[in-house]
C-alpha cells in the first residue's frame, strides 16, 4: 500500500501456476493506476512482440487514494492491444478496486500462458491457479455463477473478472466482464486473456489496514462526503444516469445514427433516459466505495409462451451502450436495446465496436459491397433481430467476413471496400457526433477514449472556436485526468476533486511526504505513459478521419477537412515534442 | 434512552459500501469491510438487492450469555458492550450469534460487532439504516425467569 511507503505487486506467471510477491519503494513516483500501469510495461512489456505473445504483461493496478476516499474507487489495465498493436490502457469500476486494495495488491502482474482454460484466484492470503476447462465455451453470465459457487467464501468482498466466448475467439474488441455490469470494454483485453487461456480472475478483498492519519482525515472526509451527497454535482449520474445525454444530443445533431448518415434520429424519444426511466428501470446499484450508484439497470420482462409465460432480462444500460445498440443501429425501441445488450453482455464483447462494426455491414450491404452470403443475415437499419444474430456471428467469428470484422471496421473495410463509412476514431467511434474536435480527440487520444481529452466538450462549450484552443484545451484535459486515474479516481467525480480538493485529500493521508508537486507530477506521467506507447511503435501523423466524419452535420456545421488537418497536425507536433524531450 | 441502529429501508440499498467503510474507518480506526459491525451483501448477484448483516440487540444476548469471561456484557437497550481487556479470543460470541453479526477479525483476532453507536448512519446516502428507539427498535420485552 503507498501509504506505507511501497508498491505491492503480486506477479503471477501461468505457465508455472506460480506467483512472487514484490514491494518497491522506487516505484512510488509513479503514483498508481495510469502511472504505475505504463512504469510496469516498461519492465516487463515486449514492446516489439506480437499482443499475443504468450509473454506480454496483463498489467491490472489501483491507485495511492483507492480505498481512502469515496468514488477512488477504479482499477486500470494496462497492456499491449491486439486491436493495432500499441500499449494501451482500459478501466473498469465494479468491484475490483476496492477488492484489490483489500486483496492488499496495488498491482497484478499476469504472464505467460496456461496450458489449459485455467482460472485465476488472489487475495490477501490465497493464490491459486484452478481448472477452467469446464468454464470454456460458457457465456459470461454463467461462468460467475460457476465461480461464485465453487469458491463459495468472501460474500460480497470478492471480484470476478470474466471473458465470454468472444475473448476465447481473441476477436480483436472482445471485452472482460467485470463483476456484474462493469467492464474493461475496449480494445480487446479479453482477447489477450483469451490468447492466455485465462477464463476468469477472481480477487477476494479480505484484509483490513490501520488508519494513522489522525483527526484531520476523518474531518476531510465527512467534509468531503457531504459535499458529494449533499450537493447536487452529481445528481445527474444517479438520476436519469448517462442515457440523460440522448436527447440533448439529440437535439443538437450529435448523435451518431445509422452509421453516422445522421445525427438525430427518428424516435430517438424512445431511447432516451427519461423513455428507460419511466419503463425500464429496474433499480440503481453501485460501484463498491461510491454513493453516488450510476449503474442502471434495466428490467426487462418477455413472454415466450401463450399461457402467461415470461423470463426477464436484467441488464445495465448506459449512454454508450444505448447508442451502439440503438441509434447508431437505427433502432428507437428501448426494449430492442435491452434484448440486444443482454446479448454482448453474455458473449463479453465490446459494446460500441460491436454496434459501429455492425452498423457499418448494414450500409456496405445497403451498398452491395457484400452480400448476405458474406453477413448471413439480412441487417437493416432499425431492426433489431438480426443485429441479435450478428453478435453471435461476430463472437463466434462464424465466416471470412466475420473472421475480418472481429479484426476492427477498418480491417474489413480495407478488405471489401467502404473505408469512407467506416466510423473507426483509432477505434470504433464513441456516442457523441459533437464535432471535429471530438472527432480528433478520439482519434488521437491515449486510449481512443471520449473521456481522454474530452473533445466532446470543447465541441459542446468553447466560444473561441481555433484548433490552438482546442489544442490548449486537450492538453490540460489529459494532464488532469492522467492525474485522476492515477489515483484511481472514477472521471464523473472530476468536478468534486478539483486540484484543491485533491491537493487537500493528499495531504490529509500524508502523501505530501512521497510526491510533492502534483502538477508537476501529472505532467510527467503524462509524457512517461505517452513514451511506452511510442515504444510500441505509435505515429500520431499516421491518424486518420474518414470522409464520412467530414459528410455529416454536427453541433459544430460539417466539420471542415482543413479544421481537422490542423488540429492533427497540432497534436501530433505537441506529442512528438513529448517523445524527443 | 439510548437507541438501537436498524437497517430500516434495506430495498433502497445501492450496495455502495459506504456505511461498511464508515464503521471501520470511525469505530475502528481502520480502512476495512471486515472491521464493520455491519456487513453489506447480495442474495444471488447484483440484480437481486442487498441485505445488511447487523447486531439485532438481542435482549437477553445471546453472546453474552456465551462469553465465558464478561467481555461481552448486556445494553440496558439491548445489544452488547465489548471489553477489549476481558476478551481471550476464544469466538464463542460469534457462535452463539443467530443472525451470523459477530464477525472474528482474522488480524486482530478479536470479535467485531456493532454497538449501535450510530456513526454509519449519516454516510447511507439512502436512508436505509436509522437510529430507533423503544418499540420502533423492534426488540423482544418478554422475561424468561
Amino acid at each position: 500500500m503507498f501509504t506505507h511507503g511501497y508498491v505491492r505487486i503480486l506477479e503471477v506467471n501461468l505457465e508455472e501456476g506460480k506467483g512472487r510477491v514484490l514491494r518497491r519503494e522506487d516505484l512510488l513516483s509513479y503514483l498508481g493506476g495510469s502511472g504505475l500501469a505504463a512504469a510496469l510495461f516498461e519492465e516487463y512489456g515486449l514492446p516489439q512482440e506480437s499482443p499475443f505473445h504468450p509473454d506480454q504483461p496483463l498489467i491490472f493496478t489501483i491507485g495511492p487514494l483507492n480505498g481512502l476516499y469515496p468514488l477512488m474507487n477504479k482499477a486500470v489495465l494496462g497492456f499491449k492491444t491486439p486491436y493495432n498493436g500499441y500499449y494501451v490502457e482500459t478501466h473498469a469500476g465494479g468491484r475490483l478496486g476496492m477488492m484489490m486494495r483489500f486483496a492488499d495488491l496495488d498491482a497484478l502482474v499476469i504472464r505467460g500462458k496456461a496450458s489449459r482454460p485455467s482460472y485465476l484466484v488472489a487475495g490477501s492470503r490465497e493464490m491459486s491457479l484452478e481448472d477452467a476447462r469446464h468454464l470454456w465455451g460458457l457465456d459470461t453470465s454463467l461462468t460467475a455463477r460457476m465461480i461464485r459457487q465453487k469458491e463459495d467464501r468472501h460474500k460480497g468482498k470478492r471480484s470476478i473478472l470474466r471473458i465470454g466466448p468472444s475473448g476465447e475467439n481473441m476477436v480483436k474488441f472482445a471485452g472482460i466482464n467485470v463483476d456484474t455490469f462493469r467492464h474493461f470494454g475496449r480494445l480487446g483485453a479479453g482477447a489477450v486473456m483469451g490468447s492466455k487461456q485465462l477464463k476468469a480472475i477472481m480477487i477476494t478483498g479480505d484484509t483490513s489496514f490501520d488508519l494513522e492519519f489522525g483527526p484531520s482525515y476523518q474531518k476531510f472526509y465527512r467534509k468531503l462526503y457531504k459535499e458529494l451527497v449533499g450537493s447536487d454535482i452529481m445528481a445527474k449520474y444517479h438520476g436519469l444516469g448517462t442515457t440523460g445525454n440522448v436527447l440533448p444530443l439529440q437535439n443538437n445533431n450529435s448523435l451518431p445514427s445509422k452509421n453516422l448518415q445522421s445525427t438525430s434520429l427518428s424516435g430517438a424519444e424512445g431511447i432516451s433516459g427519461e423513455y428507460f426511466a419511466d419503463n425500464l428501470l429496474l433499480r440503481q446499484v453501485a460501484c463498491a466505495g461510491c454513493p453516488i450508484g450510476c449503474i442502471h439497470i434495466g428490467l426487462l420482462r418477455e413472454k415466450f409462451g401463450e399461457e402467461h409465460e415470461y423470463y426477464y432480462r436484467q441488464v445495465s444500460y448506459d449512454h454508450e451502450p444505448v447508442y451502439a445498440m440503438g441509434s447508431m443501429l437505427g433502432i428507437s425501441q428501448a426494449k430492442e436495446v435491452i434484448i440486444l445488450l443482454d446479448q454482448v453482455e453474455k458473449y463479453g464483447i465490446d459494446v460500441i465496436s460491436t454496434g459501429v462494426a455492425l452498423a457499418w455491414a448494414t450500409e456496405a450491404l445497403e451498398k452491395g459491397l457484400v452480400s448476405q452470403e458474406e453477413t448471413l443475415v439480412p441487417y437493416k437499419f432499425g431492426s433489431y433481430k438480426e443485429y441479435l444474430e450478428g453478435v453471435r456471428h461476430l463472437s463466434q467469428r462464424t465466416n471470412d467476413f466475420y473472421r475480418l470484422l472481429g479484426e476492427g471496421v477498418s480491417e474489413a473495410a480495407s478488405h471489401y471496400g467502404g473505408e469512407d463509412f467506416a466510423c473507426v476514431l483509432g477505434q470504433e467511434m464513441a456516442g457523441y457526433a459533437t464535432g471535429p474536435v471530438f472527432f480528433v480527440s478520439q482519434a488521437m487520444g491515449f486510449r481512443h477514449s471520449h473521456l481522454d481529452t474530452a473533445g466532446y466538450q470543447f465541441d459542446q462549450k468553447a466560444e473561441e472556436y481555433t484548433p490552438e484552443k482546442a489544442l490548449e484545451y486537450m492538453e490540460e484535459e489529459e494532464r488532469y485526468r492522467v492525474l485522476l486515474t492515477s489515483m484511481v479516481s472514477c472521471l464523473f467525480a472530476r468536478n468534486l476533486y478539483t486540484p484543491e480538493v485533491l491537493e487537500e485529500a493528499w495531504q490529509a493521508v500524508g502523501l505530501d511526504a512521497q510526491v510533492e508537486n502534483l502538477d508537476k507530477k501529472a505532467e510527467e506521467i503524462r509524457r512517461h505513459r505517452w513514451k511506452v506507447k511510442f515504444s510500441t511503435g505509435y505515429r500520431p501523423e499516421d491518424t486518420e478521419i474518414p470522409r464520412r466524419f467530414t459528410q455529416v452535420k454536427t453541433l459544430r456545421g460539417y466539420p471542415s477537412q482543413e479544421f481537422i488537418n490542423r488540429l492533427i497536425h497540432l497534436y501530433t507536433r505537441s506529442l512528438n515534442d513529448l517523445k524527443e524531450s | 434512552m439510548a437507541k438501537i441502529m436498524r437497517a430500516v429501508e434495506m430495498e433502497k440499498c445501492i450496495g455502495c459500501y459506504s456505511c461498511m467503510l464508515a464503521c471501520a474507518r470511525q469505530v475502528h480506526g481502520s480502512l476495512s469491510l471486515e472491521r464493520s459491525g455491519i456487513q453489506i451483501f447480495t442474495r444471488g448477484g447484483l440484480t437481486a438487492g442487498f441485505e445488511a448483516v447487523v447486531c439485532l440487540a438481542c435482549k437477553p444476548a445471546p453472546c453474552v450469555e456465551a462469553c465465558p469471561t464478561e467481555a461481552f456484557q448486556q445494553r440496558k437497550e439491548g445489544g452488547v458492550r465489548y471489553n477489549y481487556e476481558s476478551c481471550i479470543r476464544c469466538g464463542a460470541c460469534g457462535e452463539a450469534c443467530p443472525v451470523d453479526a459477530i464477525i472474528m477479525d482474522r488480524e486482530k483476532e478479536e470479535p467485531v460487532v456493532c454497538y449501535h453507536c450510530g456513526h454509519c448512519v449519516p454516510f447511507c446516502p439512502h436512508d436505509c439504516l436509522a437510529m430507533r428507539e423503544g418499540a420502533e427498535g423492534k426488540r423482544w420485552e418478554g422475561d424468561e425467569s
